[in-house]
Parts: structure tokens; C-alpha cells; sequence
């Protein structure tokens, strides 16, 4: 695609004065050395920060499945005993679904949304680093608990009374609890910022019919996070309230209930899954409108769809609990959503093909990974389909049948079209692009390995094997289908290796191919690769969905942003007219502090109440330094004001 | 290494949601095979209409984007967008109206004259209750189920710790057993069989090896058998299990197990009075026989870790006349005298 620009979008960066760029690059920059790498707020290395994290997490979460995999891979197996097997998969589960998929789509977010919608810097950027903050001292609180051998082992759900203070003895079940609540905080943080900055930092024109997909997913994304992450909040902090003073919130002894903790848990744990899924259809639709060659089919009809799954994600928490005796006439109401929100899907697949059929298809590797949605999240949708069904759920629910359900539509529909979208953007944040043959490689191994170790869980639940068992006997004659899941693993960890290698290859040494290398259409693509500290210079005006491609000449611009302070241009809700302007805050230690303080006491409440009493002075003064009036903001802030 | 070293186990099928043997498991099977054949039906279609929509797109030469298509082709194209969107809800439609279906048969089916028992969970066991207006005409048993042909079984499920989930996949579908709750699950065995059914909610160390039989025989048959749970323990026969008995109820065995027509009366783990008669052991993690009872009395923490029999290992090495507490090879024999006898 390289050999033919049909855009240069270098065309529209000349237009700035370089002293006014000196100017910019000394305003917006970052600190240089290790202080600065402390006190970044540049959402762009915030958000590369968050990737990679969230990457070796993934890595984390994939070592431990291939140790479950290997200890299932025959029957009867004395590899790991049933201890070590259970924190095992706990640590799996809460890994790939806390610290790997909820995280690295909002990292992709962090980074990509202020980019998509033209503008400097994400909306509250020392929240956004607090929120990175958080995020990694909860993953490492963790991993310090798994590797000290006190890791959770109560599963990734944490059901009571199997968590609660009775069975679930020692700590390992309040560093699963205050995980989550580690997490949330950071998420909620996230959710927040990318609605404000997709809300009233858009570019002056991109109305919000304009607003690229992914933009729009982010959004729906961030709102079901608002949404559902209180919920998890409520029960994690209840478990712990419970295992630490006594409350009975969860003991039907003296008057809990066990199955509000399932409530609780699912009506986060459901809409958890499209908050994962969400934001990886709106790489699909980047990924496919650019290597089309043209915008995706029925935009309208693909917004509403993201936001009717969005909806109904929250009415179908209960088809987790359909094995519980919640009453029938209840269920029956949440097989009716499980079953019609494969509706919005369905027709974004439709819009997909009919892009693709009316467009010009370019079979490049993120095309590769996105078309693979088209068979492994469409199966596992069919699948989900099943599980809805009440009388069907009771058969398949808690065993394998589920977990080949759950990898094909988390694997299928949001690691496969992130794989797509690290391949995609990979030039848009190094300015190099991925290696094509290793690409090839990357995505059959994938594709090959995936099917062959998840599509025979289907049957081997069908065939009574339930989930989160260490080992089964001999003679239930499980042993050969588990041999074969165990090697398609073996193939999955061989092809993320390839794409390893490839980025640690390509970062250095991959092909230089400019600013815009897909010759894609949207905003992020207007401005350098890398993009300069500052994002863009002069900020760009739109005129339609696919800017670059529609103004090939160049964009019009706004002019008139101060150079010498860090500020942004708000715009209004609907129709993204120039409102004012807005001073973002420079580079800080304080939310590096304020997350450190919140952390000692998140951590602390996990062995004594009282952390929360003594714990909160630290946070309290840390906040007070953060919001600590300035000088020099006070005084202009005085001079501009009118008297009444 | 298995732990049924017996090869007369072999229980492919026995714990299958495809192989069913009563009407609950039966139509949970036919709405399967319904929407499965829907399913891979829309499957090969999706990625037919990708493969089409990919080698037939429209050729065009050169990459230059196509930011405003033409209106007319965008229209025919959303005509068939949108209808086929309707035929997906409809289909979705007629697989909600299947599944109510299904819902409503397994509501109707008769509980009427049912056999009632009571099921509850421990970990990592299955306590059976056979219910009986007469406390005398009662029968306790552990792991191990049986169920007369085709009368309809009214289970009670409580739990005794955590939530369990009793499943016999090829009866019918899952109940959850919810400490604090009771749940009701009905089922009928249309033909004779041992099916195997486990534990489906992850409830600890042991959730793996948590398994049950499920065994369903002609109607006298199972009178018989039941008549045989009833009755208490048989008595020793000779002084080897004259011993062995002794040995059960003054050593810790007492404590945790009961025996009818004995003083052994603990109630916290399986009931012992007919254990001979049993297929398997440790909730159907072992085949029932004499060597495979020695060993886990021995050692049961090594066949199933983490569970709450405690290990007489070092009582059994250090042996001889031990002091009181250890299981010396004599002792072991007599008890495996004494509960082998125990039809």
C-alpha cells in the first residue's frame, strides 16, 4: 500500500512556524531523566506505559495457562496438586480479566482517543497517571502474594462462603478482594477521562455523528465501566469487611445471603466482558475500514449497535446463576437478553462484510487477525446463544463447554482483534512497521493453536467435565481430547513468542514508512509517527468521518492556541463548535504519591482495619498537595475575573 | 498412574449430557441437537459470506479510499443488511420460544409418587438421605445413589459448607446446593444403568474428585436394596473382625463415621454401615475393593490431598504395639476384615 500515497499527511504539518514548534516542544515535554519518567502526564508514554504492563501481565496470565494445561494434559496428573492448581487458575482468571483485558483496553484507549479526536492531551492527565499508578501496584500487590505461596485460591469470582472468613482461611482471599478494588479505581479513573476528552476535546468540526468508531466504542466502554465497576467495589469491599470485622453480609447463619454475592458479582462480571469486547469492535472497524478502502458500512447502524450491546449487557447478569434457585419466571427474562444481544452484533458482522464487499480488501496482518473474528468470535457467539437457553445452560454451565465458550468470544473477539490492532498502530507509535512474514506466522500459529486447544473443550464438557478441576480420573477417557488442547496451547505460546520477537526485532530495526503507512483515514494519522509531545501542531479541523481521506490536500486548522502553556481547545457535546479554551496540568509527583499513599492503604486494610483510619492522613495530605492552588494560576485566574 | 485400578471402570458416556437415560436429560438433548444444527448452520454462512464478500469484491485497481460511496449501492447493500438482520431475530426468536419449550416440558414432568431424598454436600462428599415418614424405615448411605426405573426421584439438595453443584449430566441438568438455601431437583432413570454424575461449583482442594454414582435398577431390585440400607450393620463374624471392629470404634475412625448397631455415630463424614456394599470409595474416586480400601486408610492424603481424612501413614510404619492412636498391620487387617464384611 506504501508504493502508492494517495495523501501525504505531511502536507498540513508545514503550516507551523518552527519557533512556534520549539515553543510547543518546550511547553508540552516531558522532564527529561527519571524524574520526568515519574511525573509524566503525556497520555501518549502514560499509555504505551499501560500497554506494556498490561502485555506482561498477559504473558503472566499465559504462563499460568500453560501450567494448567500441562498439569490436564493427562489424566490422574501429579504435576501441580490441587493447592498449587487452584491458586492457579484464580491467578489466571483475575489476571487476564483484571490486570491484562479490562486494562490494555483502556490503555489503547489512553493512547489512541485524544489522537482520534485531534487534540493535545487526554482529558485530567494526572489522573490518567494515577490511574497507571494504581493499576500496577495492584497487579504487583498480586504477584508479590502469589509468589509469597499466600496467592488467591479461590477462583476469579471469589463465590462465598468458599471465600468468606469460614473456609476461606488465611489472606489469600483479601489480596484477590483488594485486587479489584485496585483495579476499579484505576478503571473508573480511565472511564472518566476518555469520556470527557471524547466528549469536549474533540477536533472543531467532528461532530458527533463524525466520531470515529473506536471513539465511540471507547465511550461505550467507559460508561459501562462507570456503570458496572461499582457493583464489584460493593462486593469486594463487603468480603473484606466481612473476613476482616466480623460483618455477615455473605453468612446465611446470621441472616446473609450467599447468593447475593453472585448478584453482586455478575452484574459487574457480565458487562466486564463487553467492556473487554466493546473497544475490540471498534478496532474491527478501524482495522476494516482502512484495509477496505473505504469507511465502514452503515456507521449509524454500527454506533447504535455498540450502544445497544452496552445497554443490554446489563440485563443479563443471571444467566450466570441459571444452576441457582432463582425462580424460572425470573430466568426466563435473562435468557430473553442473552439470546437478542447477539442481535447488535450479528449486524455489525453484516456492516463488516458489506464493507468488505463493497470495498477493496488489502490482505495485510491486521486484516489477517480481524478476519479471524469472523469464525472464532461468531462460534463463540453461537455458543453464548446455548448458554442462554436455561434448561441447556444446566448441563454445559461449570464445564469445559463454558471455558471454550468464554476463550472464543474473549480470545476471538477482543485478543485477536487487539493483535490486529498492535499491528495496526505499531507504526503509529514507533514509526516503524511490525515485520509482515513473522506477522504470517504469528497469526496461523494463533489461529491454528487456538482452535485446536479450545474447540475441543466443547465436547469434553458435553462429556461431563466440569471446570476448575487439577485432574480427572483415567477412566472418564477425557485424556485424549486434553492432550490435544494442551498442545494447541503449546502453539498459541510459540506464536505470542514470534510476536515478541517480532516487536523486540521491528522497534529498532522494523521499516521506516512515514507518518501514515496504511493510508488510513482518521485523525491519529494526521500528525507525525511517533507523535510529537504535543500531538498535533497546528490542531486540525474536520469536515467528515475519514478526514484525511476526504481533505487529501491537507486540513484546515485552528489557530490561536497559546504555545506557552499546556492548552487544549474544548468544544461543544453535539456539534464539536469551538467552546474555549482549557489549561491542562503540566508534569506531577503528586499522583505518583497520592496513588503510593492509596496503596499503602488499600494494602494495609487487607490485615488491620485501622489502615483505613491512619491510612487515610497520608492520602488526604498527598490530595491536598495535588490540588494545592499555584501561584501563578491564582494571579491570572484573579486578573481575568470581572467583578459582578 | 489411576487411581480405579480397576479397568472394570470405565465411565466414558456414563457421565455424558449426550448419552441421555431419562425424559429431563432426554429433552435437554433434543434442544441441543436443535441448536446446534442452527448454530453451525449461521456458522458456515457467516464465513461463507466473508469469503464471497472478499474475492468478490469490486475490482478496482488502484487504493484510493472511496470516502462517499455511491448512495444507490449503499442502499441495495442495506436492503440486505436489514433483512438479514430480521431473519437473525427471527431465528433468535423461534430459539427463545425452543428454549421456553424445553423449560416447560422439565416443569411439567410429574413429581407425583416420587421418591424423595435428600442429598447433601460436604466437602468432598455426597451425604444421601432416603426419606421416610417411619424414622425407622430411614437409610443412610454416602456417594452413591440408587434409584428405581422410571419413578420419578424428588432430590432435596442442602449443603453442610460451601455451595456444590450436583450434577448427573446424563439425568438431567444441574442445582446448585447454596448453604442457607434448599433447592428441589427432579429426575427419572428410564433405563438401568451406573451413570456417574460430580460436583460442577469449585468448592476447594478436592472439587475434582467429588463424584457420585447414580445407580438406577428395576423397581424390586431397588426395594431390595433399599430393605438392605435400612437394616443396621452386619456383626462380626469372626474374631479377626471381632478385632477390626474394636479397632474402628477406639480408634479416631469413631469420631468422624457411623455404623448402625454400633456406638460409632459421628456424622461429619460418609456412613459406613453398608460400605461393602458400595462400588466406589472416597466419593467415587476409587474402585471399592480390599487393597484400595488399605490404602486409603493408610494414606488418604496422598489419593486425594487436602481432604479431611486424616492420614495414618506414620501410625502404620512405626507399628508394633505403638502407643494408643496408631495402627499397627494387625490392627489395619482387622479393620479391613471388619468393613469388608460390612454388606
Amino acid at each position: 500500500m506504501s508504493a502508492r500515497q494517495p495523501m501525504d499527511p505531511t502536507n498540513f504539518e508545514p503550516l507551523g512556524h518552527s519557533a512556534e514548534r520549539e515553543r510547543l516542544e518546550q511547553t508540552w515535554s516531558t522532564p527529561p531523566g527519571i524524574y520526568g519518567w515519574l511525573t509524566t502526564v503525556d497520555h501518549k508514554l502514560i499509555g504505551k506505559r499501560f500497554i506494556v504492563t498490561a502485555f506482561f501481565f498477559f504473558l503472566a496470565g499465559g504462563i499460568l495457562a500453560m501450567l494448567m494445561r500441562l498439569q490436564l494434559a493427562q489424566p490422574d496428573n501429579r504435576l501441580l496438586g490441587p493447592d498449587l492448581y487452584n491458586q492457579i487458575f484464580t491467578m489466571h482468571g483475575t489476571t487476564m480479566m483484571f490486570l491484562f483485558a479490562v486494562p490494555i483496553m483502556e490503555a489503547m484507549g489512553v493512547y489512541l482517543v485524544p489522537l482520534m479526536v485531534g487534540t493535545r492531551n487526554i482529558a485530567f492527565p494526572r489522573l490518567n497517571a494515577f490511574s497507571y499508578w494504581i493499576y500496577l501496584f495492584g497487579g504487583l500487590m498480586l504477584y508479590s502474594a502469589f509468589l509469597l505461596n499466600i496467592g488467591p485460591d479461590v477462583g476469579w469470582f471469589s463465590y462465598v462462603p468458599l471465600a468468606g472468613p469460614e473456609y476461606g482461611t488465611g489472606k489469600r482471599a483479601d489480596f484477590w478482594a483488594q485486587t479489584i478494588t485496585f483495579t476499579e479505581v484505576s478503571a473508573l479513573a480511565v472511564a472518566v477521562e476518555i469520556i470527557t476528552t471524547v466528549f469536549k476535546q474533540r477536533a472543531v468540526g467532528m461532530s458527533l455523528g463524525r466520531v470515529p468508531l473506536l471513539a465511540w466504542a471507547m465511550v461505550v466502554m467507559s460508561f459501562m465501566i462507570i456503570f458496572a465497576m461499582p457493583g464489584v467495589i460493593l462486593a469486594s469491599t463487603t468480603l473484606i469487611m466481612d473476613r476482616l470485622v466480623g460483618t455477615h453480609f455473605f453468612n446465611p447463619a446470621e441472616g446473609g445471603d450467599a447468593l447475593l454475592w453472585q448478584h453482586l458479582f455478575w452484574f459487574f462480571g457480565h458487562p466486564e466482558v463487553y467492556i473487554i469486547f466493546i473497544p475490540a469492535l471498534g478496532m474491527m472497524s478501524s482495522i476494516i475500514a482502512t484495509f477496505s478502502r473505504r469507511p465502514v458500512f452503515g456507521h449509524a447502524v454500527m454506533v447504535s449497535a455498540l450502544v445497544a450491546t452496552g445497554v443490554i449487557g446489563f440485563m443479563l447478569w443471571v444467566h450466570h446463576m441459571f444452576a441457582t434457585m432463582v425462580p424460572n419466571a425470573g430466568k426466563m427474562f435473562f435468557t430473553v437478553a442473552s439470546m437478542l444481544i447477539a442481535l447488535p452484533t450479528a449486524l455489525q458482522v453484516y456492516c463488516w462484510i458489506a464493507t468488505l464487499w463493497t470495498g477493496r480488501p488489502v490482505f495485510k496482518t491486521p486484516l489477517l487477525f480481524v478476519l479471524a473474528f469472523f469464525f472464532i468470535l461468531v462460534l463463540g457467539g453461537l455458543t453464548g446463544l446455548m448458554l442462554a437457553s436455561i434448561s441447556l445452560d444446566t448441563q454445559v454451565h461449570d464445564t469445559f463447554f463454558v471455558v471454550a465458550h468464554l476463550h472464543y468470544v474473549l480470545i476471538g473477539g477482543a485478543v485477536f482483534p487487539l493483535f490486529g490492532a498492535f499491528y495496526y498502530w505499531f507504526p503509529k507509535i514507533t514509526g516503524r512497521l511490525l515485520n509482515e512474514t513473522a506477522g504470517r506466522w504469528n497469526f496461523w500459529l494463533f489461529f491454528i493453536g487456538f482452535n485446536l486447544a479450545f474447540f475441543p473443550m466443547h465436547q469434553l464438557g458435553l462429556e461431563g467435565m466440569p471446570r476448575r478441576v487439577y485432574t480427572y480420573p483415567e477412566a472418564m477417557g477425557w485424556g485424549g481430547l486434553n492432550l490435544l488442547a494442551t498442545i494447541g496451547a503449546g502453539l498459541i505460546a510459540a506464536s505470542v513468542l514470534v510476536f515478541i520477537g517480532n516487536v523486540l526485532w521491528c522497534r529498532r530495526r522494523g521499516a521506516l514508512v512515514g507518518n501514515n503507512p496504511w493510508s488510513a483515514g482518521t485523525l491519529e494519522w494526521a500528525t507525525t509517527s511517533p507523535p510529537p509531545d504535543y500531538n498535533f501542531h497546528p490542531v486540525p479541523v474536520v469536515a467528515g468521518p475519514e478526514p484525511l481521506w476526504e481533505r487529501a490536500t491537507g486540513l484546515p486548522v485552528v489557530a490561536g492556541l497559546s504555545d506557552t502553556t499546556r492548552e487544549v481547545l474544548v468544544t461543544t457535546l453535539i456539534e464539536a463548535k469551538p467552546d474555549h479554551r482549557e489549561e491542562l496540568p503540566g508534569p506531577s509527583l503528586w499522583p505518583l504519591i497520592s496513588a503510593l499513599a492509596l496503596a499503602a492503604l488499600f494494602v494495609g486494610s487487607i490485615f488491620t482495619p485501622w489502615a483505613v483510619v491512619w491510612g487515610s492522613i497520608p492520602v488526604a495530605a498527598a490530595l491536598i498537595g495535588w490540588f494545592w492552588p499555584k501561584k501563578r494560576e491564582t494571579e491570572e485566574e484573579v486578573a481575568e475575573e470581572v467583578p459582578p | 498412574m489411576s487411581l480405579f485400578g480397576d479397568p472394570h471402570f470405565a465411565w466414558r458416556n456414563a457421565q455424558s449430557a449426550l448419552n441421555s437415560a431419562g425424559p429431563q436429560a432426554a429433552r435437554i438433548e433434543a434442544y441441543w441437537w436443535l441448536i446446534f444444527a442452527v448454530s453451525a448452520l449461521a456458522l458456515i454462512l457467516v464465513v461463507l459470506a466473508m469469503f464471497y464478500a472478499l474475492f468478490h469484491s469490486r475490482r478496482r485497481s488502484d487504493l484510493e479510499p472511496e470516502f462517499r460511496p455511491s448512495p444507490k449501492l449503499e442502499r441495495s447493500r442495506g436492503w440486505v443488511v436489514g433483512i438479514l438482520g430480521a431473519v437473525t431475530g427471527v431465528i433468535l426468536l423461534g430459539l427463545i420460544a425452543g428454549s421456553f419449550a424445553t423449560d416447560q416440558a422439565l416443569e411439567s414432568f410429574t413429581a407425583q409418587d416420587a421418591l424423595s431424598i435428600d442429598v447433601i454436600g460436604h466437602q468432598w462428599w455426597w451425604e444421601v438421605q432416603y426419606i421416610d415418614p417411619v424414622p425407622s424405615r430411614r437409610a443412610s448411605t454416602a456417594n452413591e445413589i440408587h434409584v428405581p426405573v422410571g419413578r420419578t426421584v424428588a432430590l432435596t439438595l442442602k449443603s453442610h459448607d460451601v455451595i456444590h453443584s450436583f450434577w448427573a449430566p446424563n439425568l438431567t441438568g444441574k442445582q446448585d446446593l447454596i448453604p442457607g438455601h434448599e433447592a428441589t431437583l427432579n429426575f427419572r432413570a428410564d433405563r438401568a444403568g451406573v451413570f456417574r454424575g460430580q460436583c460442577a461449583e469449585f468448592c476447594g482442594y478436592q472439587h475434582a474428585y467429588m463424584g457420585f454414582l447414580v445407580v438406577a435398577e428395576p423397581p424390586d431390585q431397588f426395594a431390595a436394596w433399599l430393605e438392605k440400607q435400612r437394616a443396621p450393620a452386619m456383626t462380626p463374624a469372626n474374631p479377626s473382625q471381632r478385632r477390626g471392629q474394636e479397632v474402628f470404634l477406639s480408634r479416631d475412625c469413631a469420631l468422624c463415621h457411623t455404623i448402625q448397631g454400633t456406638e460409632a455415630s459421628g456424622k461429619t463424614a460418609p456412613d459406613l454401615t453398608h460400605l461393602a456394599g458400595r462400588k466406589t470409595l472416597a466419593a467415587a474416586t476409587l474402585a471399592n475393593n480390599p487393597s484400595t480400601l488399605a490404602a486409603w486408610i493408610v494414606d488418604p492424603q496422598s489419593l486425594k490431598p487436602g481432604n479431611h481424612m486424616p492420614s495414618h501413614l506414620q501410625s502404620v510404619r512405626l507399628g508394633g504395639d505403638g502407643p494408643s492412636g496408631l495402627l499397627n498391620q494387625e490392627d489395619l487387617q482387622a479393620l479391613l476384615d471388619y468393613l469388608g464384611n460390612l454388606e
